[in-house]
C-alpha cells in the first residue's frame, strides 16, 4: 500500500465488482460468508507439510471467479502484493528443516522447501478466498450478514460509517500527501516535522467533518441507531451453495485427491 | 505487523478470534451505555482518517526508510479505549476484506495485536495511571513515547507467540523474537513521536476536545481489567492445552527454543546467518517429522505419484475454470 490514490483506487475497483449481477452476487451474503469460512478453516487445518492436498482447493475460488465473472488478473495481481511479509518469515524454513522427505530423480526434497510451497499454496488461496468474498458481495452486506450471525449493532454501526466516510478521508488524506510530495521535491520536507501538522490537520478537518455529519443527523431524526435494512429470507440456492461447497471442502479435507489420481495414473503406467 | 492466515493453525486463529470477538462485544456494551450520541459519526470518520493517515508515510531522518502512524494509542487518548478500540478493529476489517491483509482467520490476531493491546492494555494500565491529572510537556512526551513502545513491543511479542504456537513456520521462538522486538523497538519509537506530536497539535488546536476526555474519565478502576484478563487466559490457556495434546511438536518446539538450547543470533549479515544455520542443521535432525503428521511419511514412499497426481488436478481445476468461463450466463448455476 505505497499511495493514498492507489489503495483508494484499488477500494474503488473491489466495490464496483461487488455491483455485478451474476448468480453469485445475488447470493445471500450469509452463505458466501459461510462457505468462505469453512473453505479458510479447511485450508488452514492442513498439517505443515501438507502441498499435494492443497492443490484442489484451487478449485474455489477459481469457479467463483469464473462464475461470478471477475477478473481473475487483477485478483491475482492482488494475491502477490500480500506475499512479502509471508515470505519473510517463511523462508527460513527450508534453511531451518533440512531432512529430506522424498526424492525426485536426483533431487532430494526436504521439508523445509515443501513446508515453505505449502505456506505459499497457503497464503494464495486464503488471500484469494477473501478478495473473491468481497468482490463478490461488497462491504455492507457482508456487515449485514455478520450482524445475522452475531455481530454486536454498534460494531456494525462502526463498521458502515467507517465505509460511507473511508472513501472522502482517504481523497483528502491522498491530496494532502500529494500536495506534501510536489512541494519538497522528494527531499527535504518529508520529515516529521511536517508530518505531524499534516495529520493533525486532516484530524481536525476530519473532526469538524463529523460534528456537521451528527448535526446534520440529527436534523434528519437520527436515534442513536441506524435503520435496519430489511433481512431476505435465505433461498433455496442459497442452502445448495453451502450444501455443495461445505461437501466438496471438506471431502477435499478429508481425502487427498491429487493422490489418489497419482497413484491411479503411474499404477496403470507401469 | 499484520498475521498471515497462511501461517495461523486453525486453533490459535480461533481462539485469537474468541478473544477479539469478546472484546468487540464488551467494547460495543459500553459504548452504548455511554449517552453522547455524538460519539458514533466521529468515530466513523475518525476511522477513515485512521485508514488514511496509515499510508501517509514520513522520512526517518538519517535511516532513508519511512515510518507512519498505527494509531491505537493516538485514538485511545483522543476517543477513550472503547472507541478507540472498536475504530481500529473496524478499520482492520475494511483492510482483511478490500486488501486482504493479514487475512480473515489472522483478523482476530491482528484485532488483538493493534486494537485490544493499546486501548485495553496500554492505555488504561500504563498511559492512564502515568499520565497523572495535569502533565507537564516534558512528562507527557516521556510517557506518551513509553506506552506506544510497550504497546508495539507487546503487539510484537504476540505476533511471535501466535507465529510459534501455530507451529506452520520453523522459525524458532526467540530467533523470531530477537528479530522482531528491535525492529518494533524503532517502530514504537517513531510512533510514540507521531502521537505525541498529533496530540500536541490538537491541543494547540482544539483544547476543548481534549479537555472533554480528562474531565469525563475517571481513573480506571483495576477489576474489570482483571476479569477480562483471566477470561482471555482461560481460553488461551484452554486453546493452548488442546493444541499441546494434538500437536506436541510445535509447542516442544517453542519450548526448546525458549529454554535456551540455541546459541544466541549474530545478527551481522543475513548470508552469515544462514550459513551457521545449515552448518548446525545436525541440531534439527532431532525434530523429525511427527508420526501424526503421517501424510508426509507416506508421502516419502510414492513421491512422484503425488507430483503427478497434484498436476492432474492442476489442470482439472485450469479446466474447469476456463470452461466455467466460456459458458454462457444462462448455463452458469454455482453447482454446475
Amino acid at each position: 500500500m505505497a499511495s493514498v490514490h492507489g489503495a483508494l483506487l484499488d477500494l474503488k475497483r473491489l466495490d464496483r465488482l461487488a455491483g455485478g449481477d451474476t448468480v453469485l452476487h445475488r447470493l445471500d451474503p450469509r452463505a458466501k460468508v459461510l462457505a468462505t469460512l469453512i473453505f479458510i478453516l479447511c485450508v488452514v487445518s492442513f498439517g505443515r507439510y501438507e502441498l499435494s492436498a492443497l492443490v484442489p482447493f484451487l478449485i474455489y475460488p477459481a469457479v467463483l471467479i469464473a462464475i461470478g465473472r471477475l477478473p481473475a488478473g487483477y485478483l491475482a495481481s492482488r494475491v502477490f502484493l500480500v506475499f512479502p511479509f509471508v515470505v519473510a518469515v517463511g523462508i527460513f524454513n527450508p534453511f531451518l528443516d533440512r531432512e529430506v522427505l522424498f526424492r525426485l530423480g536426483d533431487i532430494g526434497v526436504t521439508g523445509g522447501w515443501i513446508s515453505f510451497a505449502s505456506i505459499m499454496l497457503r497464503t494464495a488461496l486464503t488471500v484469494a478466498a477473501a478478495l473473491t468474498l468481497t468482490a463478490l458481495t461488497g462491504f455492507v452486506p457482508i456487515c449485514r450478514a455478520l450482524v445475522g450471525l452475531g455481530m454486536p449493532k454498534v460494531f456494525a454501526m462502526q463498521l458502515l460509517f467507517l465505509y460511507r466516510y473511508l472513501f472522502v478521508l482517504a481523497d483528502e488524506g491522498g491530496r494532502a500527501a500529494r500536495a506534501r510530495e510536489m512541494r519538497s521535491f522528494g527531499g527535504k520536507g518529508r520529515g516529521l516535522a511536517s508530518y505531524a501538522p499534516l495529520l493533525g490537520h486532516l484530524l481536525l478537518r476530519t473532526w469538524q467533518r463529523a460534528e456537521r455529519t451528527h448535526m446534520a443527523m440529527l436534523a434528519r431524526g437520527y436515534n442513536g441507531m441506524l435503520p435496519a435494512a430489511e433481512s431476505r429470507r435465505p433461498g433455496l440456492s442459497d442452502f445448495l451453495f453451502i450444501l455443495f461447497w461445505g461437501g466438496l471442502l471438506i471431502t477435499l479435507r478429508l481425502c487427498n485427491l491429487p493422490r489418489l489420481l497419482g497413484a491411479l495414473v503411474t499404477g496403470t503406467l507401469s | 505487523m499484520h498475521m498471515a492466515d497462511a501461517l495461523l493453525s486453525p486453533l490459535v486463529g480461533g481462539t485469537m478470534w474468541a478473544v477479539s470477538a469478546g472484546a468487540i462485544a464488551w467494547g460495543s456494551a459500553r459504548l452504548g451505555r455511554e449517552s453522547d450520541d455524538r460519539i458514533a459519526p466521529l468515530m466513523g470518520v475518525l476511522g477513515g482518517f485512521l485508514f488514511a493517515a496509515q499510508m501517509i508515510n514520513f522520512s526517518i531522518p538519517g535511516t532513508g526508510s519511512s515510518g507512519h502512524l498505527t494509531g491505537g494509542l493516538l485514538l485511545a487518548i483522543l476517543l477513550g479505549p472503547s472507541a478507540a478500540f472498536l475504530t481500529v478493529a473496524s478499520v482492520l476489517v475494511v483492510q482483511a476484506l478490500f486488501f486482504a491483509d493479514g487475512g480473515l482467520l489472522a483478523l482476530g490476531c491482528n484485532i488483538f495485536n493493534l486494537g485490544v493491546i493499546p486501548a485495553f492494555i496500554i492505555y488504561p494500565l500504563l498511559y492512564k495511571r502515568l499520565i497523572g491529572t495535569a502533565p507537564g510537556p516534558r512528562r507527557e512526551a516521556a510517557v506518551t513515547i513509553f506506552s506506544a513502545l510497550c504497546a508495539m513491543e507487546l503487539g510484537a511479542l504476540c505476533v511471535v507467540l501466535e507465529t510459534a504456537l501455530s507451529g506452520v513456520s520453523e522459525l524458532q521462538f526467540v530467533k523470531f523474537l530477537a528479530l522482531m522486538l528491535p525492529i518494533h523497538l524503532a517502530i514504537g519509537a517513531v510512533e510514540g513521536a507521531v502521537t505525541l506530536a498529533v496530540v500536541s497539535f490538537m491541543r494547540k488546536a482544539r483544547p476543548e476536545l481534549l479537555a472533554r476526555r480528562t474531565h469525563a474519565e475517571a481513573a480506571p478502576s483495576l477489576k474489570p481489567f482483571l476479569a477480562a484478563a483471566l477470561v482471555c487466559a482461560l481460553l488461551v490457556a484452554g486453546g493452548i492445552s488442546r493444541f499441546a495434546s494434538a500437536k506436541p511438536d510445535g509447542l516442544e518446539w517453542s519450548v526448546a527454543g525458549a529454554s535456551g538450547s540455541a546459541a544466541p543470533v549474530a545478527l551481522h549479515g543475513v548470508t552469515a546467518y544462514l550459513h551457521a544455520l545449515q552448518g548446525r542443521f545436525a541440531w534439527f535432525a532431532e525434530y523429525r517429522v511427527p508420526a501424526g503428521e503421517g501424510v508426509a511419511a507416506q508421502q516419502a514412499g510414492p513421491g512422484a505419484a503425488g507430483v503427478v497426481g497434484t498436476l492432474i488436478t492442476l489442470i482439472i481445476v485450469v479446466a474447469v475454470a476456463a470452461l466455467l468461463r466460456r459458458a454462457k450466463r444462462g448455463g452458469a448455476t454455482p453447482e454446475a
